[in-house]
């Protein structure tokens, strides 16, 4: 283009009156769930600039906890008004679906966010310093960790209640991360739920070295893969000529529309469809946490505040594999024969590496990373089915281990010493002792993660595994047994070491916590049982929401 | 009427529970409570007895369905009795003796603290036993048949603080596991094959099945006989058994539970009359146990394992006559039912003895008790009598009858048979002198007790004496009751019934009986009413000593099933920690071993990771690319 056609264009548009862009459609009911919490993320900016730091902290727990009920509250209006199912569809302009799996998607996200927020807020586990409740936070994030300043800080009372609002944008970002229907939309969704969740892994009160290490490392492994899931964007732009998801889904099917000029060279190119459906599927998988996009996990759960932490194994991990099944489902249907035996591969190695490489593992934190991948690996084994039971049995799974995650990190959060938590395994020999009721409750969880019947844990496996293997996955479904065996292992180990060892002289005590984490960690077990005890009316919602709209 | 079967087995039942529930403040009433609710059941086994007669004799049979207990596609289980002449019998049987032993339990068990759950184990026994003979279908039986087991085994090991109590009761538990194995495969051979397990059917078609299955199920019934009724090869657990008390020997391990066999086999009569084969294991299994029962009781010295192998010996006759087919399965019952009185009578008897003698057991160290319990005496004679045939008693009824068909069951093994229940019958007339002599004639042979204290007998309490007589009053009536009052007629309905003719006469049997009768008791008074009992038992011949080793039983156990276990556990004890852990531990190790590898490559630094992800999806390109070029 030349400057004087560049000129032009600036010209005309000056000229142009300003009435004649057109207004984008925008359904405001169909996206109030979005629209709730964003605007609550900005009002929480608005309470950290203008509210006294005293009330702060009541002010953004208030409102973040209200918001996400209220976003809640409209999620289950919108799926009762039908449009989960018959309303379902496509609003502002082609960028986000209204549909079942956005919906029911959005609905546990809202749902573990609660819960993780009270994570979030609990002040009573470390006891009070200087006269000042304390969270899980620095006092002043941006203080050098050991300085005069965070020293300051600290006796001043300060606590970093941005926190909240941070919370809220990643929320909200996670909310249209599985709704968005375009490429474009999809990304914004990524980077808005991603940059304030590498923020949040920085901002550890207690080993914030290790928390700051985290996060950088988070940041620079989460822009990589931006960079992927970007040029991916790019390249199936060149092939389809378009970022909307039907549209490519048409072009993939054939179904030409009409060649862009600009693009005559690179339409309908298979080769740019492939590289570039190979490098978004990068991104996504580098936020599911498989293999070998897995690395960052075990550094990122260890070193984040494990409030964090389980809002982070939760959220995201859901959002993640919604906006998966969503490609795969929406956009590639046309190219199931080339993705499924990719994703063989990608389920396959995510099970075994998993599985094996927490064995070796002596920190709770890290084994629990790892014991998501290995999750990561199971639920991979739904999306393969590429059969409707397969979206229900994903969407159930992911209800279930989200709840199980955040209970299991909030336990955590409970058993601590002088240093603050007590992650290394060798501390929790004999706790069951000691605290049969805490030991017990993270017993749950275990047994619950290795899939043990009679909690959810072994009714979301089933669910997988049983669609697995009815869309023709069979060898895969093996592959999960094994591995859950494997799995198996290192989760009796912990209760072993739990139940059946003597109790260490010097070992860690168990924090009494306030009624936050206390209704954090009932909500788990109580969903972890009912959903193994009573799992059909789950699986029923789950099937009716297991339709995308295209 | 037919109502009131379910409340037979309810109303015992009912005091088990209450009685095993109800704490310690049933104590003081609790034996009472027991006693009354096995009286009631008795008094509606009376009243449907009463009903029953009046009815013409194919009428008879009763039907109650309840429930269904467990309903699933083409497999119907119910809670459904039946109650015919055959199931009367046994419902009298049982609810009457077992009425008469609650009431001996009162002044037996009087010094005992746990009086109230023995009672409470006594009423679960009573409801379980009846259920086994009111069930209609092999299931149910199934299900009274472990009752009665899991009773029994209770009630062995009431005195569990004695570890030779403790070690009884696992072993006849042990023991009976054998047995119900038989009776549950034959149960699901009798589902495969005419798909469903209620008498009515099973039994109407068994025209249908080919003679193996049929020959298999019967055997498998008869291996389930075997180990509730003590016979060969499963007979060892009945001698230890005597170590429970001695109400409960009479009523489980002489009178009821222990007949359990000869029902089942005698309720399949229609599988047994089509299965040739089976049926002669049932003749050689009865006669072989019946020999063997009556050695062993030769041979000891303590009075309750004499009258256990005299047990034995007795259901060794019963089987034998169910194995000889419709001219057998009458006596079988009917035998049944007087051995039911005398055994119970001589059991109690017994007991009577020993609460008289410091529980002493030995009866060497017994003599010239005839005196001092003059109404033991008596009732344990009339028992005696009965069981060794004395014409006119209940014995000679129903053992001539048995020895009868042995021989009328023709040709070489009519006469085998026979030879053997008459030699049984000589050798029953020897143990029992013996046991008479020893306990209430000759010389006084007593020890004092540990405490140095000499016994006192004494005439037992009169809940105890009354009892014992009305039982003799059985011992001695019963037979001639049945023989004139038509018990074949009774039953035939249920069983069928053909006359037998054996190749000599009657007449002729029945003078052989008497003979070989006299012949025993006359051996065994030259033996032990002319000569004094030396108080230390004799070295004795080598069957003797063997006898007194219950014919080596338990040693052949052993030998074979012990330590030829011990055996093959020890080698896939061998193999599975070579083999099995060696391919386990392996894999473990290996995994183990790949995971710490693994976990190296996480070093912490970023760069690696980026390359890891870098590799990644350059693998994944290229496999997405490979996958559209293949």
């Amino acid at each position: 283009m030349s400057a004087t056609a560049v000129h032009s264009l600036w010209t005309t548009a000056a000229v142009e009156p300003l009435n004649k862009i057109p207004a984008p459609h925008i359904e405001y009911t169909q996206l109030s769930p979005v629209l709730i919490v964003i605007g609550a993320a900005i009002i929480s900016v608005l309470v950290e600039a203008f509210v006294p730091r005293k009330g702060r902290y009541v002010a953004q727990v208030f409102l973040s906890v209200l918001a996400l009920a209220a976003a809640f509250a409209a999620v289950v209006a919108l799926a009762a008004g039908g449009y989960g199912t018959t309303k379902a569809q496509i609003a502002a302009m082609g960028a986000i679906a209204v549909d079942g799996p956005a919906l029911f998607l959005q609905g546990t996200i809202l749902l573990a966010s609660i819960v993780a927020i009270f994570t979030f807020a609990e002040r009573r586990l470390d006891p009070a310093d200087h006269g000042h409740k304390v969270d899980s936070f620095a006092a002043e994030a941006a203080a050098v960790p050991g300085s005069e300043q965070e020293r300051a800080a600290v006796k001043a009372g300060f606590t970093t209640t941005e926190v909240f609002p941070l919370a809220l944008f990643a929320i909200a970002g996670m909310l249209v991360f599985p709704a968005a229907n375009d490429l474009l939309t999809l990304f914004v969704a990524l980077e808005v739920f991603s940059l304030p969740l590498y923020l949040l892994c920085a901002v550890a009160r207690r080993k914030r070295l290790m928390s700051q290490e985290a996060a950088v490392k988070y940041f620079l492994l989460g822009a990589f893969s931006s960079a992927f899931l970007l040029f991916g964007i790019a390249l199936l732009y060149g092939y389809a000529g378009s970022v909307s998801y039907a549209t490519i889904a048409r072009v993939v099917d054939g179904a030409v529309v009409s060649v862009d000029p600009a693009l005559a060279d690179t339409m309908g190119n298979d080769v740019l469809l492939l590289i570039g459906f190979a490098m978004v599927l990068t991104g996504l998988l580098f936020k599911v946490g498989a293999v070998p996009f897995h690395m960052w996990t075990p550094d990122v759960y260890q070193g984040a505040p494990t409030p964090v932490t389980g809002f982070m194994a939760a959220a995201t991990k859901v959002a993640a594999f919604g906006a998966l099944l969503r490609l795969l489902y929406v956009v590639l249907p046309g190219l199931t024969w080339d993705w499924r035996p990719v994703m063989w591969g990608v389920a396959i190695v995510t099970m075994l590496g998993g599985a094996i490489v927490a064995i070796t593992q002596t920190d709770i934190k890290r084994l629990l990373a790892y014991s998501s991948i290995a999750h990561a690996g199971f639920l991979l084994a739904g999306v393969i089915a590429a059969t409707p039971s397969g979206i229900s049995s994903v969407l159930f799974y992911l209800g279930a281990y989200s709840f199980v995650t955040i209970g299991a990190f909030a336990v955590v959060t409970l058993v601590r010493d002088a240093g603050g938590e007590a992650t290394h395994l060798s501390k929790w020999a004999g706790l069951g002792r000691r605290s049969p009721l805490v030991a017990a409750v993270f017993a749950v969880f275990l047994l619950a993660f290795a899939g043990i019947p009679l909690t959810s844990g072994f009714s979301g496996k089933f669910a997988v595994f049983k669609a697995a293997a009815d869309g023709g996955a069979g060898a895969l479904v093996v592959v999960g047994v094994l591995s859950s065996a494997i799995a198996a292992f290192f989760y009796i180990r912990v209760i072993v070491l739990m139940f059946f060892s003597e109790p260490k002289a010097d070992g860690p005590t168990v924090a009494v916590p306030s009624a936050l984490t206390t209704l954090t960690i009932t909500a788990g077990v109580v969903v972890t049982l009912v959903l193994g005890l009573a799992p059909q009316p789950f699986l029923d919602l789950a099937n009716q929401a297991s339709v995308f709209v295209r | 009427m037919e109502n009131l079967i379910a409340l037979l087995v309810g109303v015992p039942l009912l005091g088990a529970a209450v009685l095993l529930c109800g704490g310690r403040r049933l104590d003081r009433t609790g034996h009472w409570l027991g006693t009354l609710l096995a009286a009631v059941s008795f008094f509606i086994g009376l009243a449907l007895f009463a009903d029953m007669l009046g009815k013409s004799a194919d009428d008879r049979a009763m039907h109650q369905r309840l429930f269904t207990w467990i309903p699933v596609e083409g497999f119907q289980a119910d809670i459904a009795f039946q109650l015919d002449q055959l199931s009367m019998t046994f419902v009298l049987l049982i609810s009457g003796v077992g009425t008469l032993i609650h009431v001996y339990s009162i002044g037996y068990m009087e010094h005992d603290e746990r009086r109230r759950r023995f009672f409470g184990y006594l009423n679960l026994f009573v409801a379980a036993m009846l259920l086994l003979v009111l069930a209609d279908n092999y299931l149910l039986l199934y299900f009274g048949w472990e009752g009665v087991g899991l009773a029994s085994y209770l009630l062995i090991g009431f005195w569990q603080h004695k570890p030779s109590a403790a070690t009884a009761a696992k072993k006849a538990f042990l023991v009976n596991r054998v047995g119900d194995m038989g009776l549950s495969i034959a149960i699901m051979i009798m589902f495969t094959t005419f798909g469903t397990f209620a008498f009515g059917p099973v039994l109407a078609s068994t025209g249908e099945a080919s003679q193996g299955t049929l020959t298999a199920i019967g055997l498998m019934l008869l291996l389930a006989a075997c180990g509730k009724s003590a016979q060969v090869p499963l007979q060892s657990w009945l001698g230890d058994a005597m170590e429970g008390p001695t109400p409960v020997s009479a009523l489980i391990h002489a009178a009821t539970m222990v007949t359990a066999g000869v029902y089942l086999i005698v309720r399949s009569a229609d599988i047994f009359n089509a299965a040739p084969d089976a049926q002669l294991v049932v003749t050689v299994v009865g006669a072989v146990t019946l020999l063997f029962g009556a050695i062993v009781g030769c041979a000891k010295d303590d009075i309750k394992k004499a009258l256990a192998g005299s047990t034995m010996s007795q259901i060794g006759y019963m089987i034998l006559a169910a194995g000889l087919g419709p001219i057998g399965y009458v006596f079988a019952i009917m035998h049944l039912v007087t051995h039911g009185f005398f055994k119970a009578g001589l059991f109690l008897g017994a007991g009577s003895v020993m609460h008289g003698m410091n529980d002493e057991v030995d009866m060497r160290k017994y003599g010239g008790l005839r005196k001092y319990m003059p109404v033991t005496f008596v009732t344990f004679g009339l028992g005696y009598l009965a069981i060794i045939g004395f014409p006119g008693l209940s014995g000679f009824f129903s053992k001539d009858k048995i020895i009868e068909a042995a021989f009328a069951k023709g040709g070489t093994e009519g006469w085998i048979l026979g030879s053997v229940t008459l030699l049984g019958a000589a050798i029953t007339a020897y143990y029992m002198t013996r046991v008479m002599l020893m306990t209430f004639f000759g010389e006084k042979r007593w020890q004092n007790d540990e405490n140095g204290e000499p016994p006192h007998p004494h005439e037992s309490p009169r809940s105890m004496t009354i009892p014992m007589i009305l039982l003799a009053v059985g011992s001695v009536a019963a037979g001639a009751y049945f023989e004139f009052a038509g018990f074949v007629e009774w039953l035939e309905p249920v069983t069928g019934y053909a006359h037998g003719h054996p190749p000599i006469s009657a007449a002729a049997v029945t003078a052989a009986t008497v003979a070989v009768m006299v012949i025993g008791v006359g051996l065994a008074y030259l033996q032990y009413g002319r000569r004094p009992v030396p108080v230390v038992a004799p070295r004795g011949s080598l069957l003797t000593r063997a006898a007194r080793r219950d014919l080596l039983q338990d040693d052949f156990n052993h030998a074979v099933f012990v330590t030829g276990g011990t055996h093959v556990t020890r080698s896939l004890v061998y193999v599975d920690h070579t083999l099995v852990d060696g391919v386990v531990n392996g894999t473990a190790a290996a995994v183990g071993g790949l995971s710490g590898r693994l976990r190296k490559l996480q070093n912490g630094y970023a760069r690696t990771y980026a390359v890891s992800m870098f590799g990644g999806t350059a693998v994944l390109i290229a496999a997405t690319l490979l996958m559209r070029a293949v």
